[in-house]
């Protein structure tokens, strides 16, 4: 899919697939036989960068053909690079800039509570998102108005473009920040899908940030936790390399 | 003008529970009233534009018709990402307002001064302007917002801005509005600088110049058939507003007019491409900024004697 695209973030996209597939299949009320109900929970993936990952969710969770999945990134085709709400079942909003989702998500939670709409907002964020001061300014917002159907998930890999984020504008201490805005704050292991499913999961009457502990490039070796993988494009070798590991590793828990 | 605005809302947001104010902390006194009629069609989100604006695009995905409201050039200039990609992007319904636009908020210096948010506004794909001279113009600018779906933007003046019209206009149709008619040359005018326009007409009758005087309020989408109509058998058009030349509405106007291959002569009359230093109120702002009240007469009568 990526290696044929030319296109990646590949690395990201490995981070937070654990993250949105407990979302989707395990924790909100969404589906593909639900995408229109007006009812259904909101997912928001602000890090629209990792739409290789997302979509790959989506395509296997029934929202469209398995087949567009092999067209990702070709020109007049439905999936690119960045999430996209136009034309793609299960994408509620378009991301791709950095600090929107959040806010975006606030606005729908607290317009559900004003219609005394019982729905949950959960946004996946990445953890060097969190430099763009948009996010704090909505995460006062949300706790000042107490918007327990507000969750936040972060993709905790540790790694921006350029290098680890505690060497380019810290994030630590993380989770006393989110604590000293005012949030709920579950720490929990990001590839661990129970562990996953009881931190996102369940009620909460204040707005919740779970900080998912993540490798970036997950599973395959040669991408664990690199700055490169942030932005190379696996070429035919590597793709097929990685896709060996990642196989052998759902042998070895499907077994 | 801003009272105007905020009076038509209310009546508005009182017919329709869609209709959701929200503002970034501003509007002290303005919005007691329509907070005391509709606390929960209201909502102050503090000095945070990027969050109202994404606040109000994620209520607008749910159907309801946000209208996100501060100051000069902070609703949009310091939120323009949201607003290209959280409303233009997903067609939301969300009403942009910036109040004391232009040079209204003068003294006030340049960080408080709206002087390229029509040209930002403009280039937004699905965005809608609207700049209302008078405060019956405000009023059917609001009258629009309920018909016309996706984002749109409002530049309002300040306040007190004296009445041009008698009877408020049908702006369906995005005609501009005659004021006075004339012969000689026409001046298409939008904002609330069309006080200075009616001066600078009557000082060019004395001269024997006979000005047809327009207001503008719908600047995006811009029915050009009609302006070139309005200017019939005058020498050619004059634009002018509290706006910089680039990209406002007297570029609007020049753009559309080549791209339909219409040959009609134009001086566009705007500030300066400079960012304002001086002190001073929107009357002295404006003569130090290249909108001069004798300037303008003076561009005008040459425009008209050498076409």
């Amino acid at each position: 899919m990526v290696s044929g695209a030319g296109a990646s973030h590949i690395g990201s996209a490995l981070s937070v697939i654990d993250i949105v597939s407990v979302l989707y299949s395990r924790v909100a009320n969404v589906g593909p036989d639900r995408a229109s109900d007006p009812d259904r929970d909101i997912i928001l993936i602000s890090k629209g960068h990792s739409a290789s990952g997302i979509y790959a969710v989506l395509g296997n969770a029934g929202y469209f053909p398995l087949e567009w999945l092999d067209r990702y990134c070709v020109d007049g085709a439905p999936l690119g690079g960045h999430v996209t709400a136009h034309g793609i079942p299960g994408v509620e909003f378009s991301t791709g800039a950095l600090g929107h989702a959040l806010p975006y998500g606030a606005g729908i939670a607290i317009a559900s509570k004003r219609d005394g709409n019982a729905r949950r907002v959960f946004v996946v964020l990445s953890d060097g998102e969190c430099q763009e001061g948009s996010n704090w300014e909505a995460a006062m917002l949300a706790a000042q108005h107490r918007l327990g159907n507000l969750t936040a998930i972060i993709d905790r890999n540790r790694l921006q473009i350029l290098a680890n984020t505690e060497e380019i504008s810290s994030l630590e201490p993380f989770a006393d920040k989110w604590v000293a805005f005012g949030w709920e704050v579950v720490e929990v292991d990001g590839h661990d899908h129970d562990a996953l499913e009881a931190a996102i999961g369940g009620e909460h009457d204040r707005p919740r940030v779970v900080i998912a502990n993540t490798t970036k490039g997950k599973g395959v070796d040669f991408m664990e936790n690199s700055v490169p993988w942030h932005t190379n494009t696996p070429n035919a070798e590597q793709a097929a390399d990685a896709i060996a590991q990642l196989e052998a590793l759902r042998e070895a828990v499907t077994r | 003008m801003r009272d105007a605005f905020m009076a038509a809302l209310t009546e508005q947001a009182q017919q329709d529970s869609r209709v959701n104010l929200i503002i970034a902390d501003i509007g002290f006194k303005v919005v007691d009233d329509f907070v005391a009629k509709m606390p929960d069609q209201f909502l102050n989100v503090g000095i945070a534009e990027q969050t109202m604006i994404g606040v109000a695009a994620g209520m607008a995905s749910l159907g309801k018709r946000p209208i996100a409201y501060s100051l000069g050039n902070f609703p949009t200039i310091r939120c323009l990402e949201q607003i290209r990609n959280d409303l233009c992007y997903h067609d939301l319904d969300v009403t942009v307002v910036s109040v004391g636009a232009g040079l209204a908020y003068g003294t006030l210096g340049y960080t408080h001064h709206a002087v390229e948010d029509i040209a930002l506004m403009r280039a937004l794909p699905n965005m809608k302007v609207y700049s209302p001279a008078d405060a019956l113009e405000c009023r059917a600018v609001v009258e629009l917002l309920p018909t016309t779906p996706g984002p749109k933007y409002i530049r309002l003046g300040k306040n007190k801005e004296p009445r041009i019209h008698e009877v408020q206009p049908d702006l369906s149709t995005g005609a501009p509005v005659l004021v006075r008619d004339g012969s000689d040359v026409t001046l298409i005018v939008v904002g609330p600088i069309v006080t200075q326009a009616i001066e600078a007409a009557d000082a060019l009758a004395k001269q024997g110049v006979s000005v047809r005087l327009l207001t503008c309020p719908v600047i995006k989408p811009l029915n050009i058939a009609a302006i070139r109509d309005a200017a019939a058998g005058t020498v050619g058009i004059v634009t002018l507003e509290e706006h910089t030349l680039m990209g406002g509405f007297g570029s609007a106007v020049l753009e559309a007019l080549a791209v339909n291959g219409w040959r009609i002569p134009v001086l566009p009359l705007a500030l300066n491409d400079a960012a304002a230093a001086t002190v001073g109120g929107q009357e002295y702002l404006r003569e130090h900024n290249g909108l001069a009240t004798d300037s303008v007469i003076a561009r005008i009568a040459d425009f008209t004697a050498s076409v």
